[in-house]
């Protein structure tokens, strides 16, 4: 771990300003991920501007009937809320299949969405890796990647974005509201937040360096069942190997989204067309141009297998009713 | 004491503390935290500096050279020590590793340096500003491709001879009308236990010691003196409480020799521990087997011919997984062959992990069984019984001391509801979910070595223990403590256990589940000991003194104790040492692994829903402890089956996923409910203890219960674990 300085502004802006004043400087929430990456030195921020004091902790109603959700409401608050439990389940599922107690107890909302990625040579410095030192190689392309991406990805990084509650944001199509140093504020759809890697993969968002996310908001309810189905090695703490976001309305249609798959929640609202026609057919348009390894191209049957169970699941919700 | 004939009736016998489930006399301390380990002596050791370990970047080559002007200038910097300035080294007994690479380096993330600072910060980011100049060398990292050049290994102090040969196995094989031939792999594991390697060490003089977390201290004594080359007296290793071992902390490693060559340079006390990513490259593992097993029988599920052969890869004078060892033993069967072999590898070295050799042949052993049983169209716990054997198949004239293997399966049968299974695979559904269930037989070796101890009354009727056995979790302190409650007739409330000290007369140590039986010989030799002092005391003839209630009888004299230390301590010291019983009887433990499985139709996720374990170990000294034993070697064999694989990235050369997120082990949700049924046992030829070790049994067979409750969950088999659903779900069938 490399020194460094620390500050704790009051407000929103003033986070923003301090970021534009001291240049290396990062934000820093529950620190559950990025304290772990600067003592590993992948990270190595001169300064630290701790948010925790900022306000931006509350879940309020918007005037369009859906949610804002301050950047810092913890996920266990986010989890519980209940009405985030009763409209929009999907996220609440997706949190509790994340971390574990404790960590949910830290973690915030806006931590949880750039949570970087868990590519095992991204995590060791003696090792080349594009995204964490630009053009140095991609160990893992002909290494180790049965964790990796199938598909979005690059002849420069395979890895995956490895988070849960994105992948439910992205099939509730939640929207991103930051603030620039200057104290600019914008909105930007979740669909927009993540960049695939490309030559650039140790770019990872379009957020501007220094953009501090203040709120994520969702849109009004859009109703249905909600299913979160993370596949995984053990049944608890771990990282997707796959997930599914699923929201299926009474008549069939719905919306899905994929975890584990690419460097972002992977979301086709064309692919979700054919929901109505089953698993098959819409994964087969989902994860169309897919480029897995040998190791992990098991993932693009797990995808399938994994609808065609949620989808089921689904149903037989219906059928309960 | 020298054990050489069968046990007689002995004051154990009475059961009035030992066999009683004793909650741990060291509980407490762990739980509120003021338990001390190796690296939290902060008031004893005061003064230390912090000693950082950089790991070599490149799995095989040599440093060039090493920049280090910039890590010296950094704050706080005291020293960095390289083999340059080491001084010379030598690798220790136990583990083939050399502890510092220079000029080579002989695998990944082997010491290169060691930084030391006034704080651990100072000593991690000065540690980041060493830059090393490698010449990489072209090194072997895949076992498949070394199969060829492997050669057998001589044979070594464990693990048994590594070849055997009875009868004619080829010709019976050849002949036999119903035969199996497969191979299985079992992955590169880590111990990967909660506590890292860590140390404090303090000189004074030449006089060295170091608070330490390691299983065997007398090994440890005996590297460090090899290591360093410094005498065996100078040194004094102290652990009192190890947070995990598994074997991965048999003796000196890194951390050890780090602190010491540390404390030396800078004149003050330093402290070293493993960052966990460092842990699974730097120090010990257990290897990955790939083992042949050939199996032949009539077709009344009589084995004719059976035959096991291992690869294992290591460092050079690195030692061979005995992954064959229970294939020698556990079965009947005319014809036998059994064969390792040994490859050279560039990784981490390979060594002892819970029950070495025996926990990975049986998970291919036990996964041969099922599918031979299913060729045989025979219940695979009916196979097994009509195989059993009460002799050592390869010496007949040498039976087993005592051996229940059978009773272990009918019991477990019984209770488990085993009659309900369905033989045909991939048919039983809930929901979702597939259901299966899996059989296997466990087998362990009881080795028992010899072990002192010292016992010393006082006026108070305390009596205090001293040895240098450790208890890494295991519950040695509380056995120890029954054991001496039990000879000298007080309650468990009257003794104080101390242990993990080198300065303690020299134990056992904890390793090869041969901890319990042997430590607590030590201490009941001893025991005797002091019961006649005591005896002497009070003018009574021994042998026929009664100690019991705090009081010791004989005819109508009775006298308290605590009276016999009235003027003066009473001390008891002894060694119990052993003759040849172990060489006229097969001294092993047995046991029995019941599993149910579900597999997720669609998805492939398996969850374990049952475990039922039946152990046959000897005298049960604590039920309670070893309960636990069992549970917590059932997990780790949970996690042997579904996750735990050390990943080797062939290019570079290294375990890849070296950290506890990449290397999985269970977590709660993944262990169901845990029954387990401890067999009434007592085995007079161990010692006069009459006890076997439990803490590896528990693991041995576990993994190949919960396959062989996968294959039939799904009807799909998989012979490499771990069984992770990549390697099945395109072969289960897609429901609708
Ligand atoms: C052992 C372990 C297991 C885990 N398992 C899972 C899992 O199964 N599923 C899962 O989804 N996640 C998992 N996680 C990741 C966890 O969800 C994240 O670490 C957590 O959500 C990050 O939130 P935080 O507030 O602690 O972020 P921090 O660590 O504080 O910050 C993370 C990043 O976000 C930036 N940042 C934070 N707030 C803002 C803001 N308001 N504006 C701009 N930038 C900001 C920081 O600068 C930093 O780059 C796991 C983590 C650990 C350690
Ligand atoms: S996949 Fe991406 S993160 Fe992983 S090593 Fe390659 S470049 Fe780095």
């Amino acid at each position: 771990m490399k020194a460094f300085t620390y500050e704790q502004p009051h407000s929103p802006a003033e986070a923003a300003a301090a970021a534009m004043r001291v240049p290396g400087s990062k934000f820093i929430a529950g620190g559950t991920n990025l304290l772990d990456l600067m003592k590993l030195q992948i990270e190595t921020p001169v300064h630290l501007i701790d948010i925790g004091k900022v306000g931006l902790n509350k879940i309020e109603p918007t005037s369009e009937g859906g949610l804002r959700i301050g950047a810092l409401v913890s996920n266990t608050d986010l989890a519980a809320d209940l009405g985030i439990r009763r409209d929009y389940g999907l996220l609440s599922r997706a949190l509790l299949a994340g971390a574990s107690g404790q960590l949910r107890n830290k973690a915030t909302t806006a931590g949880n969405l750039l949570q970087r990625t868990r590519c095992p040579y991204f995590y060791d410095t003696n090792q080349p890796c594009n995204k964490r030192v630009p053009g140095s190689g991609c160990a893992a392309i002909g290494g180790y990647s049965r964790l990796l991406a199938v598909i979005g990805s690059s002849e420069h990084c395979i890895a995956t974005y490895p988070g849960d509650m994105a992948v439910a944001m992205m099939a509730l199509d939640a929207k991103i509201e930051t603030i620039n140093a200057k104290g600019k504020a914008r909105s930007i759809p979740i669909a927009e937040l993540y960049r695939l890697p490309g030559n650039t993969p140790h770019i990872e968002t379009n957020l501007a360096k220094n953009e501090l996310i203040t709120a994520v908001t969702l849109p009004a309810p859009v109703g249905g069942v909600h299913i979160y189905h993370k596949v995984r090695d053990r049944a608890s703490y771990a990282f997707a190997l796959i997930s599914v976001g699923l929201i299926l309305q009474k008549d069939g249609t719905g919306r899905v989204a994929i975890g584990g798959v690419a460097a972002k929640p992977w979301r086709n609202v064309e692919a979700e067309i054919f929901l109505p026609e089953g698993a098959a057919s819409t994964t087969k348009k989902l994860m169309a141009g897919a480029n897995p390894t040998k190791e992990n191209e098991f993932k693009l049957a797990l995808v399938e297998r994994t609808l065609q169970s949620v989808l089921k699941e689904g149903k037989s919700l219906y059928e309960i009713r | 004491m020298k054990f050489d004939k069968p046990a007689g009736a002995n004051p154990t016998d009475r059961q009035q503390v030992i066999g009683k489930p004793a909650d741990r006399i060291e509980g407490p301390l762990k739980t509120t935290g003021t338990a001390k380990y190796a690296y939290e002596f902060n008031e004893e050791v005061p003064n230390y500096a912090y000693g950082y370990i950089v790991g070599a970047a490149i799995s095989k080559g040599r440093i060039a050279e090493i920049h280090q002007l910039k890590a010296k200038n950094s704050p706080g910097v005291l020293a960095i020590i390289t083999a340059a300035n080491a001084g010379p080294l030598q690798p220790g007994k136990f583990y083939a590793d050399r502890m510092l690479a220079g000029p080579n380096v002989d695998h990944y993330h082997q010491a290169v340096a060691v930084v030391v600072a006034e704080t651990f910060e100072q000593a991690r980011a000065a540690a980041s500003l060493l830059q090393v100049d490698y010449v990489k060398e072209k090194g072997s990292f895949d076992l498949e491709a070394e199969m060829d050049s492997a050669i057998t290994p001589k044979p070594g102090e464990f693990g048994g001879p590594p070849q055997t040969i009875v009868g004619d196995f080829e010709g019976a094989f050849a002949s036999a009308p119903l035969k199996l031939d497969q191979t299985y792999t079992v992955p590169d594991q880590s111990h990967a236990m909660m506590e890292p390697h860590a140390a404090t060490a303090r000189w004074e003089g030449d006089k060295l010691t170091c608070w330490c977390s390691i299983q065997q201290l007398n090994w440890g004594v005996r590297d460090l003196a090899n290591i360093l080359g410094i005498q065996k007296e100078n040194i004094r290793l102290i652990s009192h409480y190890i947070g995990g071992g598994f074997g991965g902390k048999g003796t000196v490693l890194s951390d050890i020799v780090a602190a010491s060559l540390s404390a030396r340079a800078v004149g003050r006390p330093v402290k070293v521990t493993l960052p966990r990513p460092l842990i699974f490259n730097n120090t010990t593992h257990r290897p990955k087997t790939i083992q042949r097993i050939r199996i032949g029988a009539n077709p009344d599920g009589t084995i004719t011919a059976i035959s096991h052969e291992s690869w294992s890869g290591n460092i050079r004078g690195g030692r061979t997984e005995a992954a064959t060892a229970s294939t020698r033993l556990l079965y009947a069967g005319a014809n036998r062959m059994t064969h390792l072999r040994l490859a050279v590898l560039d990784l981490a070295e390979g060594n002892a992990m819970r029950a070495p050799g025996e926990a990975p042949g049986m998970m291919a052993l036990e996964i041969a069984m099922d599918e031979m049983a299913e060729k045989l169209n025979i219940d695979p716990v009916e196979f097994r019984i009509k195989n059993d054997t009460q002799f050592d198949p390869e010496k007949p004239e040498r039976p087993f001391s005592t051996r229940l293997l059978v009773q272990c399966l009918k019991t477990g049968a019984e209770r488990f509801g085993w009659k309900h299974r369905n033989s045909a695979p991939g048919e039983r559904r809930d929901g979702q979910w597939l259901i299966g269930v899996g059989v296997a037989s466990a087998v362990r070796g009881a080795p028992i070595t010899k072990s002192a101890a010292r016992v010393r009354l006082d006026r108070n009727g305390i009596i205090t223990v001293e040895t240098d056995m450790t208890d890494i979790g295991t519950g040695s302190y509380t056995i120890i403590g029954q054991t001496a409650a039990e000879m000298m007739g007080v309650g468990l409330d009257r003794i104080v256990v101390k242990l993990g000290d080198s300065s303690f007369p020299e134990s056992s140590g904890s390793g090869g589940q041969w901890g319990a039986a042997s430590s607590t010989s030590g201490v009941y030799a001893a025991c005797v000991k002091l019961r006649e002092r005591v005896a002497l005391a009070f003018g009574l003839n021994v042998s026929q003194a009664e100690f019991s209630s705090g009081q010791v009888r004989s005819g109508n004299q009775s006298f308290s104790l605590s009276d016999a230390a009235k003027k003066a301590d009473l001390v008891g010291e002894d060694e119990m040492t052993y003759g040849e019983l172990s060489k006229q009887y097969a001294q092993d433990t047995f046991g029995a692994h019941f599993v149910e499985v579900a597999v997720h139709a669609y998805t492939g996720e398996i969850r374990v829903r049952r475990m039922l374990a039946v152990a046959h170990a000897g005298r049960i000294l604590n039920p309670k402890a070893a309960r636990s034993q069992m549970i917590g070697a059932m997990t780790m064999g949970v996690g042997a089956a579904l996750m735990e694989e050390l990943v080797v990235d062939k290019k570079i050369g290294f375990f890849v996923n070296h950290d506890l997120a990449g290397y999985e082990v269970p977590v709660h949700a993944d262990i169901p409910h845990q029954e387990v049924i401890l067999m009434e046992d007592s085995d007079p030829t161990m010692s006069p203890m009459k006890a076997k070790g439990i803490g590896e049994l528990g693991l041995v067979g576990v993994a190949a219960a919960v396959a062989n409750a996968v294959y039939n969950a799904t009807g799909v088999r998989v012979r490499e674990y771990p069984i992770t659903l990549d390697k099945y779900l395109s072969k289960m069938k897609r429901p609708i």
